[in-house]
């Protein structure tokens, strides 16, 4: 089994298993906008395996982060519209 | 930033179906073999999340070919730039990695083909392959009213499994009108295994709407996405939805090979009888070569696995394999041409380069792919053109320009480190 645990997204606990990627963990909290385009326009995930860049968010600080690609991590901090 | 280096007979870029064969067969030649690929784990699109545990035989038997083989496992790295001949760079978690190789074997697959129309910008409005790659990353679907369009046979594929997964699939608009689905159909049934796989489909399938010869004209809501506009060639209507998956068939992902200098015939990789590609040492399996599916890597990869390890007689065994599956790509590319209703849909406003926001009122005053870039940016953001490139070229016909490094956005230190800029 893989192992459960939360993060956070946008301050709110979500509980994941390891397996799972952040943008699932942001989906699952509720969160539709990962980010403003250049014009401010509300977008979530399109491509689903890390081409379109469309879902980059910051994860623990780090800003930028394509979340379709990265795996949670215990305690990890996703922030998303920034 | 740590910097390592490996060092390789053969580098295999890309663990999808045909990198796994192409590694396997590579490495059980005997020859010191890396597979490196930017997602999570190998495996591919197509069988992400897929195990050696698996209930997929097929993957479960690869993957676990793969993790008993010799071969070295690289995931996640990401491969961005060739300082020099036989020498990749790449970037993962723990920084920058350099990798040296005798003979390269690129499986660099697929991505699909998005086409711009009203509301596509939308979060929610995913690509159909998208949504299931998400859903296969844990996102629960349960019970989520989805509308699945576009073109092509992940359509069906992705149907099922997000009806598996207790999605309530609304419907699925294929833009193929009948008449080349049912040429499709009778082109495939010489393939005993294609034919069972699509009657497996239709029963997964059952009481879901098929409709062909279908598109969506627009998506709406707000915030996210509430409905579509379907369209035939006799009626237009409104769906509810809460997702909408949509992605017209696969382009090949054929920047690396670009960039390598592989000589590129109609958008894929031209490559001789074993694989190889216009560069000597570089060899090309799977979707860059032609769209053509899993069977078709498979025999790819294994055929540029042995040549690549210098067992030519045996590649030359799955020759035969490989003839029967091109005639597959074949029929795959006659049936799924596109309708040119797609052309019109996007209107003035409609955002064709959503990295840069470039609307499609700006780039018809454009007169070239070059032109758009330097006049509106199209393409220059950090997808690189990867999504709108293969829009703008059906839309204006306009060819995107070789790549140039880095291949993926990067920090400017790696770039730095591997003497790309001064």
């Amino acid at each position: 089994m893989p192992k459960a645990f939360s993060v956070t997204v946008n301050g709110a606990q979500v509980g994941v298993t390891e397996d799972m990627t952040a943008l699932a963990a942001i989906l699952l909290s509720g969160t539709t906008t990962l980010r403003r385009s250049v014009s401010g326009a509300a977008r979530g995930a399109l491509c689903g395996m890390g081409v379109c860049f469309e879902c980059r968010v910051t994860i623990n600080g780090e800003r930028h982060c394509r979340s379709c690609q990265i795996r949670c991590g215990q305690a990890m901090d996703i922030r998303t519209d920034e | 930033m740590n910097n390592s280096r490996r060092s390789f007979d053969v580098l295999v870029v890309g663990a999808g179906p045909a990198g796994i064969a192409g590694a396997c067969c590579a490495a059980e030649a005997g020859v010191r073999v890396g597979v490196v690929d930017n997602n999570l784990r190998a495996g591919g699109q197509i069988w992400r999340g897929e195990t050696r545990d698996s209930h997929l035989a097929e993957a479960a038997s690869w993957l676990r070919r793969l993790a008993s083989s010799p071969a070295e496992i690289l995931t996640p790295m990401e491969v961005f730039a060739q300082p020099e001949t036989g020498r990749l760079t790449a970037t993962s978690s723990d920084g920058l990695c350099e990798l040296s190789y005798k003979k390269l074997i690129l499986c660099t697959g697929a991505r699909e083909r998005f086409l711009p129309f009203p509301g596509w910008t939308l979060p929610n409005v995913m690509g159909a392959g998208g949504l299931q790659a998400v859903v296969k990353s844990g996102m629960d679907i349960t019970g989520k009213k989805v509308v699945i369009a576009g073109s092509g046979p992940l359509l069906l594929a992705v149907a099922a499994h997000l009806r598996a997964h207790g999605a309530d699939v609304r419907t699925i608009a294929e833009q193929a009108p009948w008449s080349r689905l049912i040429r499709f159909g009778m082109a495939v049934a010489s393939h005993g295994r294609k034919i069972s796989q699509a009657l497996q489909l239709k029963k997964q399938l059952s009481r879901i709407a098929f409709r062909a010869g279908c598109w969506v004209t627009a998506a709406e809501g707000n915030g996210k996405v509430e409905s579509v506009t379907l369209r035939t060639e006799s009626k237009t209507w409104k769906e509810a939805c809460n997702y909408l998956a949509c992605g017209f068939h696969l382009v090949p992902n054929t920047e690396l090979a670009s960039l390598l200098g592989c000589e590129l015939r109609a958008g894929f990789v031209r490559t001789d009888n074993f694989q190889e590609s216009s560069v000597s040492g570089i060899y090309c399996a799977g979707e860059p070569t032609g769209i053509g599916g899993l069977e078709l890597s498979i025999a790819e990869g294994q055929i540029a696995g042995f040549a690549a390890a210098g067992q030519r007689e045996r590649a030359q065994e799955y020759f035969g394999e490989r003839k029967s599956q091109r005639r597959f790509s074949m029929a795959l590319e006659r049936a799924f041409m596109l309708r040119d209703e797609l052309r019109p849909l996007p209107s003035a406003e409609t955002i064709v380069c959503r990295c840069e926001d470039v609307k499609f009122g700006r780039l018809k005053e454009q007169s070239s792919w070059r032109a758009a870039k330097l006049q509106t940016r199209c393409g220059m953001g950090p997808c690189q053109g990867r999504i709108c490139g293969p829009a703008v070229e059906f839309l204006f016909g306009w060819k995107a320009e070789s790549a140039r490094p880095p291949i993926f956005p990067v920090a400017v230190e790696s770039l730095a480190a591997t003497g790309c800029v001064e």
